[in-house]
């Protein structure tokens, strides 16, 4: 069922009329009961995999909560008559049970997850390598399903199961509210990855009729519907046909292609999680912004604490952390300093973790090499700055241009262009390709032709490129209001006939603009393919 | 502590480590600066901070750190 689906709409109508009627305590159950409904949708065999993950992490989850709480009692009781060592050796022994209950539901999660999203790449690659061998043997691809969200609620799953681990918080006792912190089913599919201590406060609690807070999710699924609708969807023609072609769109339709690309999949990704947070709030939960104006960013670092937050801090907490201050990773880091100095040596960690948790996080994009190249090439250039970092205090020493506008400008500008170039990759079907039309940019110089006849032939039409033109404007105009506080409450404080204009004409926009008024289906979103 | 401050001072001397409180808020130490500081401190005060200790309340200033190290010397 597709956010802009009409079934999904009626859903959503149904659910939100019960939501305030039925009695506030069984408003979580009503979620709940959502949830699975939604996800019905998807297929019923989806249910056996979200079912094994939902159970397998509670039931770990109260075994190592309960080991943690044995161990307090056992401890307080045991005060006076253990000695330092045997408190130390009685914590280490329970930390390993922990541990290794840890490490089975983990291996278990993340293993159905690889094997169901990895198999048929390990059998291309397996494949090509027998190829390259000059055998003629050929492994039969797999018929697999691939659960909706399971990407988005094995890593929210597993979040926990850690956090658990880690102590952070108790363990939740009641199976069907934990099927629910698994389910939600607003963000089931493309994310946030939320944390259970942030979402539980509110998920589980009685949700007053509150109009203000309704009125403003309502406008924010009504952005997120514009920008989906009008603007990405219209963008995807134009990307399609741009990159489908690689005989006739070389050179300027190349740059014009990775442009496109930029802004529909930031219009489709934004758009899908305006909705999310929309329909959540609309029902009383805050759910964690995902992005804080990405393309605004200066430098790829802070690029990627502004864009899909929520997976780069899970990346960020239970992968980069665990693998970088590890035990051998800090003799790793001794041996290092010791053999290679202290500069270099000290590096080793950060680095190894870095390299290890973009190679993840590009697979997790896709089972694909074109996207392990585009994690590593973050990576690459997250370290380069890293390094030129002496540099640039060296050059902003010399030069006062930090807080000029133009520089910032030319930052912003230079860190687009770069985030651009890289996600080429997700675009072309595989990596030498897209370095071959990656070069053709800077070879072939067909801007006149590309701009007199071709950019017409892609089944966008001047008035599509005037729509794109107005919506691209009108994102950027949020975008750099938004840097002073809220639009919404901006709006609110106007005279009431300021709201209903400006919603009223997003909403005739979309409307009229959007996909149900062009006659054309809404296409899947991109991130519901993770 | 003052061999703590001496660490927090090559990642950032621009940084008054003795005053700040809100390192981790205000963006100063990112997952680099993280990563560098435990490594140094391991090497200075043998003291291994794991992946569950990284967290703001720890991170925010130079005292609560070093309250962690003795914390974990302790133990």
């Amino acid at each position: 069922m597709l956010f802009t689906s009409y079934s999904f709409l009626a859903f959503l109508l149904i659910l939100f009329l019960l939501y305030y009627i039925v009695p506030k305590k069984c408003q979580w159950v009503l979620l709940l009961i959502a949830g699975y409904v939604f996800y019905a949708h998807a297929g019923w065999e989806c249910f056996l995999f979200i079912g094994v993950t939902t159970i397998t992490t509670y039931g770990v989850g109260l075994l190592i909560d309960r080991n943690h709480n044995q161990q307090k009692a056992y401890l307080a009781e045991n005060k006076a008559s253990l000695s330092k060592e045997e408190k130390k050796a009685y914590k280490e022994k329970q930390k390993n049970k922990r541990f290794a209950l840890m490490v089975v539901c983990l291996v278990l999660n993340f293993g159905i997850l690889a094997v169901l999203k990895y198999t048929n790449f390990a059998i291309a690659n397996i494949n090509g390598i027998l190829e390259m061998a000059g055998s003629e043997k050929v492994l039969a691809f797999q018929d697999l399903i691939l659960p909706l969200g399971i990407s988005f609620y094995t890593f929210q799953s597993m979040g926990y199961l850690i956090d658990i681990h880690r102590g952070k918080y108790s363990a939740q006792k009641n199976l069907f509210k934990f099927a629910l912190f698994v389910s939600f089913f607003p963000q089931l599919i493309q994310g946030p990855i939320s944390r259970y201590d942030d979402l539980e406060k509110s998920l589980f609690a009685q949700h007053a009729f509150d109009w203000h807070t309704i009125s403003f999710g309502l406008q924010r699924i009504l952005w997120g519907f514009f920008k989906k609708l009008v603007i990405a969807d219209r963008m995807l023609i134009g990307v399609n046909a741009l990159i489908g072609d690689t005989q006739t769109y070389t050179g300027f339709y190349v740059f014009m292609g990775m442009l496109f690309y930029a802004l529909q999949l930031y219009a489709d990704f934004t758009g899908g999680i305006d909705i999310t947070i929309g329909i959540a709030q609309t029902l009383g939960i805050p759910v964690q912004e995902n992005f804080i104006r990405p393309y605004f960013s200066k430098g790829i670092k802070e690029y990627w604490r502004r864009w899909h937050i929520s997976l780069g801090s899970w990346f960020t907490d239970y992968l980069f952390y665990p693998i970088s201050v590890c035990k051998p990773m800090l003799k790793i880091s001794k041996w290092s300093r010791k053999l290679l100095g202290e500069h270099i040596g000290k590096r080793v960690p950060v680095y190894a973790a870095s390299i290890a948790v973009w190679f993840v996080t590009g697979i997790w994009h896709g089972a694909a090499w074109n996207f392990i190249v585009w994690g590593l090439g973050n990576c690459f250039f997250i370290m380069l700055s890293q390094e030129c970092e002496p540099l640039y205090d060296k050059f902003h020493a010399r030069f006062q241009v930090k807080d000029k506008t133009w520089f910032k400008a030319f930052q912003i500008i230079r860190t687009f262009l770069l985030m651009s170039s890289l996600r080429m990759l997700d675009c072309y079907r595989n990596v030498p390709m897209t370095f071959k039309m990656f070069g053709s940019m800077f070879t072939d110089w067909n801007v006149k032709e590309a701009i007199t006849v071709g950019m017409w032939n892609l089944g966008l039409g001047a008035h599509d490129y005037i729509i794109l033109l107005i919506g691209v404007l009108l994102l950027f105009m949020v975008s750099m209001l938004g840097r002073r506080g809220s639009v919404r409450e901006m709006i609110a404080r106007k005279p009431a006939w300021v709201s209903v204009a400006v919603f009223g004409t997003v909403f005739i926009a979309t409307i009229l603009f959007g996909a149900y008024g062009m006659g054309y289906d809404a296409s899947q979103f991109i991130y519901n393919q993770f | 502590m003052d061999r703590l401050l001496e660490i927090l001072s090559d990642l950032h001397p621009e940084i008054d480590f003795e005053e700040y409180t809100t390192l981790i808020d205000d963006g100063v130490l990112d997952s680099f600066d993280i990563v560098t500081l435990i490594s140094e401190i391991n090497e200075e005060f043998d003291v291994v901070i794991s992946a569950e200790y990284i967290i703001p309340e720890n991170f925010n200033s130079a005292e609560a750190l070093y309250a962690l190290i003795e914390r974990l010397e302790e133990e």
